[in-house]
């Protein structure tokens, strides 16, 4: 067991110098993470946006099981798609468990539909505000989400961010269908839990502090283009 | 804003080979929200072409008339025909300038630009259409910073980028400046001379004067009176009009 200080300064040097182990881990888990997301926005959105413009019975039932879904514990999804994918499974035939694939199924299916319930409220607030405009301009169905989207792309951004910033943090589900597995499946939020238990919280920090750095970072980018849009008022 | 480049705006129906959607009846129209009645058997014809201006108190149902007329809305009962077209199967054949312009979150040009692909007008167009409503030197700029003048002024090229056989506009200056106001009018009148049906919700006098070749004056849910406007001003019949047109309150 290390000291605090030590740990601490020997994580920076890490950092600092690149160390090749860190780095793959850090790569594994933007790829795995990244992926999920752009999977959540591919299916969240479309969704989100129909549920928002159309108006049907048991709408507010779709809402409020939207909603709820927000909120599923990763280690619940986690053991879900192991189920799955587990040699006894339905899609144990695939030979995806242990793979980043795995991983990647996991999260989409954890933020899908944080992307879809808040990407929701966005298009709908919009669309309150440009119906009438769009049905006396004559717009089709299809021409009309496309506009709501591309005028949301603000807020979507936004919405993105949140699906990523639980993707990249969580560590139940990853873990469960992923086995933390070096150099295979081995991801930041994995590492820090098995590193940290090991005691070789030098190694952990050094992960913690990137992840951190990333959580920042992505936030602070997505605030600038946000406040710059809101200047144009396009937000 | 050149003249010329207004004789290239707005093709009317007959250039285009469809059949005309004129003239407008309007029989017997009631709208009610639950105990409120806003519409109460309410009569119009509209001839084919012109300026009509419609006017009457607040509240009197004006913008939901026109609402109603381009199909945005349905009546509790009544029936409403463009030249025997219901006003849902014509409403792309028609622009509706909004009191408050709903503009899209991109820039000036993009705005227009949206309408003239999704309804596939000539995108060539666009450059035009800006001058013509003297928005040319800010088509790089986001639309929604525009000034109010601007904005309808905008709003007007886009209900023109449609190029619509019938033009609503609700009180389109409202609030505006006194060159704003006027800019508009020229546009609006140059498109009627073009063959464009204008429908004007207008709570100004002197703008009804300077544009109406005939007046439609709402008042409690009905046109109590419509005619020719060298008819109206001069000696209005219906009793509210009459007070309206004084400056008396008429509720
Ligand atoms: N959705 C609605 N529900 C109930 N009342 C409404 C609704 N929309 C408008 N009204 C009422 O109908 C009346 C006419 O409205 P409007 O057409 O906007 O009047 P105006 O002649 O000033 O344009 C008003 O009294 C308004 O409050
Ligand atoms: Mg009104």
């Amino acid at each position: 067991m290390q000291g605090m200080g030590e740990a601490l300064s020997l994580a920076l040097q890490m950092v600092w110098s690149g160390d090749a182990d860190l780095l793959e881990i850090v790569l594994l888990s933007l790829r795995v993470s990244l992926s999920a997301t752009l999977v959540a926005l591919l299916i969240g959105l479309p969704l989100g946006a129909l549920v928002a413009i159309s108006r049907f019975r048991g709408r507010n039932l779709v809402l409020i099981v939207m909603n709820a879904l927000m909120g599923l514990p990763p280690v619940v999804v986690g053991l879900v798609v192991y189920l799955h994918f587990s040699r006894s499974g339905p899609l144990g035939f695939l030979g995806l468990l242990y793979t980043p694939t795995a991983m990647i199924v996991a999260q989409t299916i954890l933020i899908a539909p944080i992307v879809a319930a808040l990407s929701r409220q966005v298009l709908e607030d919009l669309h309150a505000e440009y119906a009438e405009q769009f049905r006396s301009l004559g717009l089709s169905k299809v021409q009309s989400v496309q506009a709501l989207l591309w005028d949301a792309r603000y807020s979507l951004l936004t919405v993105g961010l949140a699906g990523f910033g639980r993707a990249v943090a969580e560590v139940g589900a990853v873990i469960i269908v992923g086995g933390n597995i070096d150099h295979l499946t081995r991801v930041m939020t994995t590492a820090i839990a098995l590193e940290t238990s090991k005691g070789d919280l030098s190694f952990a920090l050094a992960l913690g502090i990137i992840l951190l750095v990333i959580a920042l970072g992505v936030n602070a980018a997505v605030q600038s283009v946000r406040m710059s849009a809101a200047r144009m008022s396009y937000v | 804003m050149s003249d010329v480049a207004a004789t290239s705006l707005a093709p009317v129906a007959a250039e285009r080979g469809a059949a005309p959607i004129m003239p407008l009846s309007v029989r017997d129209l009631h709208l009610r929200f639950g105990d409120s009645v806003v519409l109460d058997g309410l009569d119009l014809e509209l001839g084919p072409a012109g300026c009509t201006v419609v006017m009457g108190p607040n509240g009197a149902g004006k913008s939901l008339l026109l609402k109603l007329m381009h199909g945005l809305i349905q009546p509790t009962s009544g029936r409403i025909s463009w030249d025997g077209h219901p006003p849902a199967a014509v409403t792309a054949r028609q622009a509706l300038v909004f009191q408050k312009p709903v503009l899209l979150r991109r820039t000036v040009a993009a705005n227009l630009d949206f309408v003239l692909k999704t309804r596939g007008r000539d995108r060539a167009r666009l450059g035009k259409l800006l001058d013509h409503v003297g928005l040319a030197h800010k088509a790089g700029q986001p639309a929604r910073r525009l000034s109010g003048g601007e904005a309808q002024r905008l709003a007007l090229a886009r209900a023109l980028a449609t190029e619509p056989e019938v033009l609503f506009l609700d009180e389109p200056t409202a609030s505006l400046d006194p060159a704003s106001v006027l800019t508009i009018e020229r546009i609006v009148a140059q498109a009627r001379d073009r063959g464009v049906r204008v429908v004007l919700v207008s709570h100004d006098i002197g703008q009804a004067r300077r544009m109406a070749d005939d007046v439609a004056f709402l008042y409690r849910g009905r046109v109590t009176e419509h005619a020719p406007a060298a008819e109206f001003f001069p000696e209005p019949r219906c009793p509210a009009a009459r007070d309206y047109l004084n400056g008396n309150v008429v509720v």
